[in-house]
Order: structure tokens, then sequence, then C-alpha cells
């Protein structure tokens, strides 16, 4: 295999090139990625430098890729790939030949419906998008709304109560992060917001944002008027998709790739994009930090062995949120209440600084969730990793 | 040549990936800081640490050659 193409030069496409050489690839990676700058962090563009910290401090690349003679094509945009001719092209125009391709084109942030981009209106994934935010936060405008509280939303709500914005929260959800970590947790979530001053509105969406040139505020669903100079939308993202449309590659909520990252013969995936086969879990897309390194190293690996000598990409999740005062940590995957899972303290009290709970299934451990206790959350972790009975951590837990 | 595992202290916010990758080499205890239990640890925990520090979210951890 000589020359290899990576598409996404983010997290997951930097972490298979650097694995490419640490496995002793010696022909040409090509790393093709459409922002014009090489990789960088994205988790503190909602937490860090959204609230002043230098933006060179995200760099990942430069730190890193001295030694791995990388063909960086960066500020270049895929188009379009040729499975049977084994070429990408790009929006230039040029076609990249591939003797190996990994896909890590990650996810873009949703819009909301009749979106109309406008003065004061903000999505955030890119750099350039937190520059812009931060940009348009250091104007001073008093009232922020953010749309949706999940991880990006609440992140992004607790640096602009940090700032001393005025900030509300739209979530058409009963509890914030309900759908990830259950009712009780995302309660005690909500908690947390509103100690800190967050105007939290659950239970509504939002219907239209007003304003013509500059925005002046969102209607929720439910009627109301919240008035604002600023509205940060953060309802999660699509994975990047469109580019292999016509390919002929299996795309269906990510490009769908076997348990051990291959997509199709010389094709493997990784990060935001890629859903693959877990055998621990079924059907798995994941977009955290953790898994964008994880299975990014596992997609250069793979692009490499043979199919006798594959190996299974068969993690237990783990990602984190810091919201205000509060570090959340979560390994493993939370079954809710709506699926039969139930949710035990373990360490620790809700309401506590710091408290761990458990979430579990069928007499098994499927989740912790730590609460500004990483040092327990990162032993679950690996519990998790052999297989962990409900009873046996019960008791164990037990003082 | 031996190595040397660097923890900067600093950028350290206790994310303990790094425990979950090498247990021989880091620990954080329950005062959620960050131990490193071998400096020197040997050649065959080597693929181990490079891990570590690839994975680290806030890129605290480095490897010098000695």
């Amino acid at each position: 295999m000589r020359d290899i193409v990576i598409v996404g030069a983010s997290i997951a496409g930097f972490s298979a090139a650097a694995e490419l050489r640490a496995q002793g690839h010696d022909g040409a990676i090509h790393l093709v990625g459409e922002e014009p700058v090489r990789t960088y962090e994205r988790p503190p563009l909602s937490k860090g430098v959204l609230g002043g910290e230098d933006p060179t401090t995200t760099e990942w690349a430069a730190a890193r890729d001295d030694d791995l003679d990388l063909d960086w094509l960066v500020g270049e945009r895929a188009v379009g790939l040729d499975v049977g001719g084994r070429t990408v092209e790009l929006a230039t125009g040029e076609s990249l030949p591939y003797d190996g391709l990994v896909i890590a084109t990650g996810a873009s942030p949703r819009r909301l419906p009749g979106h109309r981009d406008r003065a004061g209106l903000h999505l955030l994934r890119s750099l350039d998008d937190c520059l812009g935010l931060r940009a348009d936060l250091d104007a001073g405008p008093e009232r922020v709304v953010v749309v949706g509280a999940g991880f990006i939303g609440g992140e992004v709500a607790a640096t602009c109560r940090l700032r001393g914005h005025e900030v509300t929260v739209v979530e058409p959800l009963s509890q914030p992060l309900e759908r990830v970590l259950g009712p009780t947790i995302g309660a005690a979530v909500a908690d947390v917001h509103r100690a800190a001053g967050v105007d939290l509105r659950l239970g509504t969406g939002v219907d239209a944002v007003l304003g013509d040139d500059h925005v002046e505020g969102v209607r929720t669903t439910d009627g109301a008027v919240i008035e604002a100079d600023l509205v940060v939308v953060g309802i999660g993202v699509v994975p990047n998709t469109a580019w292999l449309d016509g390919s002929g590659l299996a795309v269906e909520d990510g490009i769908r790739c076997d348990a051990t990252t291959l997509v199709a013969p010389g094709i493997t995936a990784a990060g935001d994009v890629a859903s693959w086969d877990s055998p621990r879990y079924g059907r798995l897309r994941i977009e955290h930090w953790d898994n964008a390194v994880d299975m990014g190293r596992a997609a250069g690996r793979r692009l490499l062995a043979s199919d006798e000598g594959a190996e299974v990409y068969d993690p237990v999740p783990w990602f984190w949120s810091d919201q205000h005062d509060v570090r959340v940590q979560v390994a493993g995957r939370p079954t809710l209440p709506d699926q039969g899972g139930d949710l035990v303290v373990v360490d620790g009290a809700i309401g506590d600084d710091r408290f761990v709970a458990l979430y579990g299934r069928d007499g098994q451990v499927t989740g912790a969730l730590g609460w500004n206790w990483p040092a327990k959350t990162v032993r679950y972790r690996m519990a998790l990793e052999q297989g962990l009975g409900w009873d046996e951590a019960i008791s164990a837990a037990s003082p | 040549m031996g190595y040397k595992v660097v923890v900067d202290f600093d950028l350290c916010e206790s994310n303990a990936i790094c425990m979950g990758v090498a247990p021989e080499v880091f620990e954080v205890r329950d005062d959620d800081f960050l131990y490193v239990l071998q400096e020197h640890p040997s050649e065959e925990l080597r693929p181990k640490v490079e891990e570590a520090v690839q994975r680290c979210p806030k890129q605290a951890i480095s490897i010098e050659d000695e």
C-alpha cells in the first residue's frame, strides 16, 4: 500500500495518520481537511477558548506532526468518491488516487428548520464558529438565548454565564441531557444551571428565530417570545456523508463499517462520521473526543491489517462535559428508565459536590456517571471493560 | 536508551484517561490528583505510555528520551 488518503483532518483523521506511521507505513499520507488549518481540539471551543483563552492552545498537530511526513491538503473539500477507480474527487476538480482510504469527515451542526443566516445567530463546531461567537460576545450583548440543553448548549450556557451575560436556555425535553443520562441526572444538571443563574425553559422548542438582519430573539413552540441580542443553536450534529452520495457505499446515519472499522476493501472509517457494529453494544456512532482518537488509530491499523489479522474495535465509550462547576464523566452506554434501566448512586449522593451513579439492566452495569469524581469514574470504566455485574458492583460500593 | 514520563500538572485535569490506558504508570487517587507511579517505566510499557500521551485530552503527558 503506497498512497493513503485520509479525508477529514480533525482528531480522528490525524490519529489514523499518526498510527499508520507508528505501524511503519512509509508511503505517502495525504490528509484532506475542509477547514484551512491543521488539526486542532474542539472540546475547548465551547469552554475555555469561548471564555477568552488563547485559541492557539487548541493546536494539536503542530506539536505532533514533525516526524510524520504528512501531505497536508487543508482548505480542500472532498466532493466525491470513486470506489472502483480508487480516487477521491476534490472541490477544485482535482482527483486524488489512493491505495487505502480513511473516511473521517466528522459531522456538522444541525440547523433549525427554516434556518436563515443573520447577524447574531450562531452555530458552534469549528474554531471559526467559536471565534465568531466570541467576537460577538466580546461586544457585550446582555441577553443570550441558547437553543438546546445538550452538551454543546449546556457548555455554551455555562461559559456565557461565566462571562456575565444573561442566559436563557430553551430545550424541548423535560430535562437537559435526558436522552443521554436519563431524567434523574438530567434534573441534577438542570439544578446546576439554575443555581448558576441560567433561565432554563424546559419542555418547549423554538418555533422561530426572530429578527430580519440581526436576531432579536426566539419564539418558542408554546408561543412565548424571548428577546435576545444573540442566539446560539446547539441541537446536535449530522454526519458529513454528502460527498459519499453515489459512491455505492452504505450510508445510514453515518458511513457503515464492520466491527473492525472496515467499510469496503481498502477503506476504513473513524470518528463522528462512522457507524460501526460493536459486538458489545450493536450499531454505534459516537460523537466524542476519546472515540475520535481511539477509532482513528484503529482505522489506521485496520488499513494495514489482513482480513484474518484484523482486530475488533470494541471500546467502552467515554466522554466528559464541563458545565459551571461540574465535570460530568460518563463511561459505557447508560440504559435509561424507558429502556428498562436502573440507576443507583453508589458514592455520595445527588446534590453533593461529587457523586458516582451506575446505570444497569439485566443484571449488568451498563454505564457509570461521575459527578466531579474522575478517580472513581475511571475505575468503573476499567471494570466495565471486563464486564461488571450489577449486584457485584452494588455490594462492592456499599460501606 | 531509557525514557522518562513527564506530566505538566498545570495542564492536567485528572481526566484519568492515562490511568485507563496504563494503570501501571498513572494513578488518579481519591483526592483526584494524578500520580506518576513510575517515572522510568520499562520499554515493555512504552507503547501504553505512548498511547496515553496520544489520548490525553489536555496534552499534559510527554515522553523524554534519555
